[in-house]
């Protein structure tokens, strides 16, 4: 990467629930631009690295840096953060009691505290970046799961969020779904977007990752470019995951 | 007096029919005025009762957050435990002996039956939000949204229609239950009927026209509110939106209203 603004590093981070251990010295750190993957079994911690990175899970030890600034110390707001820092969940987690132009607006008018015209904007642009335009007025009641998923994306987009995390997006999916999030989710790589993404999707994560983390009980295992972690993995983990997953 | 069982009903009715309609006015108007208060004070009691600790939270608002959830859950404890009987009684009586304050017969009516709702409202509104799934509050919050904020504009719309029917439970409990405010002279319906039949010791006739007009109110509430529920619900059907306006005949919506100025 050309451009090696740091947005996000995380130091010595570690969670447990109760004497459980999920997480252990995971240090990462991500700069702009980078569309870091993050693979491993289930139950490697994945999604709880994800969800204390968003502080939706409080990390037990360690340190998160956006900018250099610690977001867990007491004089940083958690919601001007979470502002600037995107999710889109494996259950899409869309409000049920708004309509898909709603959902994407709230967040713009009520968090960011711009006008409705602006948000009705924003929210078009990236509805229509995911395909979704046409769909404004339902509920996501109404909407298949792919569609969901896409609305979901576009929500988080209108946030215009420096980083955006993928909790798994396409777990829950059909499978006839899930070409059409990665579809948009390739596009995002492409414009240079920084994201970190959960995935079990390997073939995406090969093609659109610039960095990939291998994940083993609660540590990074391994930590390299996707032809590295792919071809030629140094840790015998990441090789036996892999060949496993390849050759199902 | 006529003899006939119904040739009294119709006498009863003829001669007293303003005593009647006048309890049954006040019979509804303490019940819908006390559960809408005792709505509202479920609503503020049961969401500081789920305000969740945060993370970096001032100790100083954490202690008085303890203290606050403390009492009223000493409130919501005491007067879903106590008969309302009772309740009107001590608060009745209490208030004139120790206060030298004589509370107005509505006004009576209207305190004890809302705060006597709003105990059990403030759980039924506690459920309410915690039947909403977790999904939806870490989706506000991942968009930046507060604890306040997210509870406005995502949980509480959603608890709300949830809770709905509990409401409706809640207001013909009332309709019924202000006929215990008799013990403090609150002329509601029962009061009225215990005065007419106390003329002609007509007991059956007189307690069956209060019978027919209870079932008459509570119906005709329940009626009412299962609509508001429906509208609440919203459709269940949507429009496709276009910008080709020739589209808009075939009933597709165009993506702004105001597009034309």
């Amino acid at each position: 990467m050309s451009d090696t603004e740091q947005i996000l590093r995380v130091v010595n981070l570690e969670k447990s629930f109760g004497k459980h251990k999920v997480l252990q010295d995971i240090n990462l750190d991500i700069n702009k631009g980078d569309v870091t993957c993050v693979i491993g079994t289930s139950g490697s911690g994945k999604s709880t690295l994800l969800r204390c990175i968003n502080v939706l899970e409080i990390a037990t030890a360690g340190n998160i840096y956006f900018h250099d600034k610690d977001i867990l110390d007491r004089s940083n707001k958690i919601t001007d953060y979470r502002a600037k820092v995107g999710m889109v969940f494996q259950h899409f987690n869309l409000f049920n009691n708004m309509t898909v132009m709603e959902n994407c607006t709230i967040g713009v008018r009520k968090v960011l505290k711009k006008d409705g015209d602006y948000a009705q904007q924003v929210a078009e642009q990236f509805l229509d970046k995911v395909g979704m335009l046409p769909y404004i007025n339902a509920k996501p009641a109404q909407l298949s799961g792919g569609q969901k998923q896409r609305v979901a994306i576009a929500r988080a987009l209108a946030m215009e969020p420096e980083v955006l995390l993928f909790d798994e997006p396409t777990s829950a999916l059909d499978p006839e779904m899930v070409g059409e999030v990665l579809d948009v989710m390739r596009k995002l790589a492409q414009e240079g977007l920084t994201m970190i993404i959960v995935t079990h999707e390997m073939a995406f994560a090969r093609d659109v990752a610039t960095k990939v983390a291998f994940m083993d009980k609660g540590v990074i295992a391994e930590f390299d470019t996707p032809e590295v972690i792919f071809n030629n993995p140094s840790n015998t983990r990441t090789k036996e995951f892999l060949s496993r997953f390849m050759n199902r | 007096m006529p003899d006939s069982f119904f040739g009294r009903v119709f006498f009863l009715l003829q001669n007293y029919w303003e005593s009647y309609l006048r309890g049954a006015g006040n019979t509804l108007l303490i019940a819908i005025v006390a559960t809408f208060i005792g709505v509202i004070i479920g609503l503020i009691v049961g969401i500081i009762m789920t305000i969740p600790k945060e993370l970096n939270e001032n100790p100083i608002k954490t202690g008085f957050l303890w203290i606050v959830k403390k009492i009223l859950f000493c409130y919501i404890e005491l007067f879903r435990g106590t008969p309302m009987m009772v309740q009107a009684m001590v608060i009745y009586y209490g208030l004139i002996q120790y206060f030298n304050i004589t509370m107005s017969m509505l006004g009576a009516g209207f305190f004890v039956v809302s705060i006597n709702t709003g105990a059990y409202m403030a759980e039924t509104v506690r459920g309410g939000i915690l039947s909403i799934d977790k999904g939806q509050t870490e989706g506000a919050k991942s968009i930046g949204m507060s604890h306040f904020q997210t509870m406005l504009y995502v949980i509480m719309p959603q608890a709300l229609r949830n809770i709905m029917p509990q409401i409706g439970n809640n207001l013909i409990i009332n309709i019924k239950d202000t006929s215990v405010l008799s013990v403090i002279s609150v002329t509601e319906l029962f009061f009225a009927t215990k005065t007419v039949m106390g003329v002609y010791y007509t007991a059956f006739e007189a307690y069956f026209i209060a019978c027919i007009i209870y079932l008459f109110m509570t119906v005709t509430c329940a009626r009412i509110l299962r609509r508001l529920e429906k509208r609440m619900e919203g459709s269940d059907s949507y429009d496709l939106a276009t910008k080709d306006t020739l589209a808009h005949t075939s009933g597709m919506t165009g993506y702004i209203e105001k597009e034309d100025k």
